[in-house]
């Protein structure tokens, strides 16, 4: 009972992000992290994988599910679609390792709904060191509205730029992240 | 970076990127006017286009195209998504072929059998087999850009119809043009090049459409 309720929360949370409720959107990703984590932690354990490299797919994955957002049609559930995007970067992370795994879908769904609870230490190093390869203007905005936590109105004004240019570049940078990313893998 | 600070990150970023349905509605039709164009600018329409503006053989000639064209269109936005729920959909891309096989029988049984062979080969074959790819790539272009900015669960299934799409538009296209209207005919050169734009669409978008 309780997993049917978490999806249809999820479900209800991602219509109302994509309506642009923010506070839903982070909850909801804090949530979908949580799931993640637990799920990829064992499984990657199993491979030989730290702690450490499951954040690094948790985060991957968290940027993949908020760059292609628009792929889900929100007149059907997330968890499936989630699921999917899940699985796709759970092969990624699997396929740089070098090992070759046959993972069926309603697997990873039923791990997604699986409810065991996870400690939140959640450090990685791919972001911090992807982050890098950008231009400075732009790691400065992504590191003061995640690391600092500031909004954009207020990263707009002690940049004195607009807001609507440090969306923008905050939304370049994320894409750029997503392609260092892939680059890595290739 | 700790994931809540991404999450923030990401919670800030509100830059909506269209659906893969808005962006092929917003984009293909663009794409086959500029094809449309590029046609009428090179090799312009076929001299007699009045005269067959009725003759069924030319009019099959779109009949054929377009039932592989317009169910690929439909399919695109879909297999550009992680999860496409297909089902039984992509039978939908066997109607161009019964189509054409139909075309194909009733053209074997009412034409006789000496004039097969020269209504196979046509008078352009060489010609059609260049026009239809170079037609098809500001359509696959087009495609294949919906196709990156979405997140197609397999990007050479995705591209393979981006191509089925691109060459059957061209191919609808190009029939305006040409003048071998024998269902023979397209069953070989048409076939063969939208086959080769499929092909094209595949080994790209594995490539381009990763995600």
């Amino acid at each position: 009972m309780d997993s049917v309720q978490t999806a249809d929360d999820w479900t209800l949370w991602m219509r109302q992000s994509l309506d642009g409720d923010e506070a839903a959107y982070r909850r909801l990703l804090a949530a979908v992290a949580d799931r993640l984590r637990a799920q990829l932690r064992g499984r990657l354990a199993r491979w030989g994988a730290t702690d450490v490299e499951a954040e690094d797919v948790v985060q991957e994955t968290l940027l993949a599910i908020h760059l292609k957002r628009h792929t889900w049609n929100r007149v059907e559930r997330f968890e499936p679609w989630l699921a999917a995007v899940a699985r796709n970067k759970l092969f990624d992370a699997l396929r740089r390792r070098g090992r070759r795994v046959e993972l069926p879908l309603e697997e990873v769904e039923a791990s997604l709904a699986d409810e065991s609870e996870v400690a939140a230490g959640d450090e990685s190093l791919d972001v911090s060191r992807l982050l890098s390869n950008l231009n400075e203007r732009q790691q400065q905005i992504v590191r003061m509205v995640s690391v600092e936590g500031e909004a954009v109105r207020e990263v707009a004004q002690k940049l004195q730029m607009s807001e609507v240019n440090v969306r923008v570049s905050l939304h370049r940078s994320l894409k750029a992240l997503a392609a260092l990313y892939r680059k890595g893998k290739e | 970076m700790k994931t809540e600070e991404l999450i923030a990150a990401l919670a800030q970023d509100r830059q909506a990127t269209p659906s893969p349905e808005r962006l092929v509605t917003r984009l293909l039709p663009l794409a086959v006017l500029v094809a449309g164009v590029l046609l009428l600018a090179t090799a312009g329409p076929r001299h007699d286009l009045a005269n067959v503006l009725a003759s069924p053989r030319f009019l099959f000639k779109f009949l054929v195209t377009l039932s592989l064209a317009i169910p690929a269109l439909l399919l695109l936005p879909r297999v550009a998504t992680p999860l496409p729920q297909l089902g039984r959909r992509m039978l939908l891309l066997w109607l161009a072929p019964l189509v054409l096989l139909v075309g194909v029988a009733v053209e074997l049984g009412t034409v006789p059998d000496a004039r097969w062979l020269p209504l196979a080969v046509g008078h352009n074959a060489l010609w059609c087999l260049a026009m239809v790819p170079m037609l098809a790539v500001v359509p696959l272009a087009a495609s294949l850009y919906c196709l990156r900015r979405a997140a197609p669960a397999d990007p050479v299934r995705a591209g393979a119809v981006a191509g089925l799409v691109s060459g059957g538009l061209a191919a609808a296209i190009y029939a305006v043009h040409c003048t071998d209207d024998s269902p023979l005919f397209v069953a070989l050169w048409y076939t063969l090049g939208v086959l080769f734009v499929s092909g094209v669409g595949a080994a790209l978008a594995a490539r381009l459409a990763r995600w």
